[in-house]
């Protein structure tokens, strides 16, 4: 299959975890959108190792993997705390700082 | 080769737009967990071995099983709202969502008309792990040991944002129990509801020796619904005309 398929698919799986962070009010969703997110651009990666022919799309895809893990843990904890003070995960009852 | 691509494209896409239209947040989880494991297969299939596998382990084993725990710390019947609190918001978003889509496709989509393959890098060192390794410990070195700070990192502030003070004393049995005894209340449990000859419900108050009713006896949820009963005083004369006069007549037969 040519990289440009792949790369498509990626497009399109970038768009929806787009859509999934700008539609969903659950931040907990709107977490797994941006998890969505970083896989399209981990597939572009891979993709692009292919057609290049060396491994290091594949090394910057293992990178991107390492603080995708990273940010999951620090952001699922915020989420945690946040729910502990404020009884819900909804991103719109967070507006304390909203001017 | 083409055939497993478009199945799983199309079933990854699915995962997605699942993901996205899911009313709860447990249904997300499983197929974004289905879009991650279709993505692992097309990097096996773009000779990316090491990564398919990396895949599998750390984003639908342990990513999502986090995401799941999380769920399930937080309570999974929470549903999304579906008040708009931006008018207008939900179909700018899905046409900004759409926009981005088309021009991602018309940009990146035919970039690489090309493909070299992975044969000869792959072969380089003996394998796609062994190249990998040889990249990574080697030009990508300082990148690799700033990952270790990051995770070492996350780790600490994961554990810190979980941290609570306690704020007050432990409770054990014994505080509690001097607590309630403190208080004032009466501490044991309360008189079960009136049981009686014409009535055996727990809608009717006991009662009294001296014939009153108990309004704590009646379970509260009956109390706060008003469905108590009140006490028929005609039938208890009546019941206490009987007891009385049967044992009356039952000791008077006996002498």
């Amino acid at each position: 299959m040519s990289p440009d398929a792949y790369l498509s698919l990626a497009s399109i799986l970038f768009a929806i975890g787009a859509a999934g962070v700008l539609l969903r009010r659950n931040a907990i969703i709107a977490f797994m959108s941006i998890e969505l997110m970083l896989n399209a651009a981990n597939l572009a990666f891979v993709t692009a190792a292919r057609a290049w022919g060396n491994l290091d799309g594949q090394v910057v895809a293992f990178f991107v993997m390492v603080v995708a893990a990273a940010e999951v843990v620090v952001g699922l904890a915020i989420i945690m705390t946040i729910f502990r003070s404020r009884q819900s995960t909804s991103v719109d009852e967070t507006s304390l700082l909203r001017w | 080769m083409t055939f497993l691509f478009w199945i799983l494209a199309t079933l990854s896409v699915i995962g997605g737009l699942g993901m996205l239209l899911s009313r709860k947040a447990v249904h997300s989880a499983l197929w974004l967990a289905l879009t991650m494991m279709c993505l692992a297969v097309l990097y096996v299939a773009q000779s990316a071995v090491f990564l398919g596998t990396v895949q599998v382990i750390v984003y639908t084993g342990a990513v999502m099983m986090l995401f799941l725990f999380v769920l399930m710390l937080i309570g999974v019947s929470a549903a999304d709202s579906l008040r708009e609190s931006i008018r207008g918001q939900r179909p700018v978003a899905v046409l900004v969502a759409v926009a981005l889509g088309a021009t991602l496709i018309a940009a990146v989509g035919n970039a690489l008309d090309f493909s070299v393959g992975l044969q000869a890098a792959n072969a380089e060192y003996g394998g796609n792990v062994q190249g990998l390794a040889a990249l990574m410990f080697g030009r990508y070195l300082i990148a690799f040991e700033a990952t270790a700070a990051l995770l070492i990192t996350a780790a600490l502030g994961a554990t810190i944002l979980a941290h609570r003070e306690r704020l007050f004393p432990r409770q054990d049995q014994r505080t509690r129990s001097v607590e309630r005894f403190r208080s004032g209340v009466h501490p044991g449990q309360r008189p079960s509801p009136g049981v009686y000859a014409r009535h055996n419900a727990v809608d009717v108050p006991a009662l009294l020796p001296d014939g009153s009713a108990v309004p704590d006896s009646i379970p509260g949820p009956l109390r706060a619904r008003g469905t108590v009963r009140e006490i028929d005083a005609t039938a208890t004369e009546e019941v206490l005309d009987r007891l009385v006069g049967g044992a009356a007549s039952d000791t008077g037969g006996e002498r």
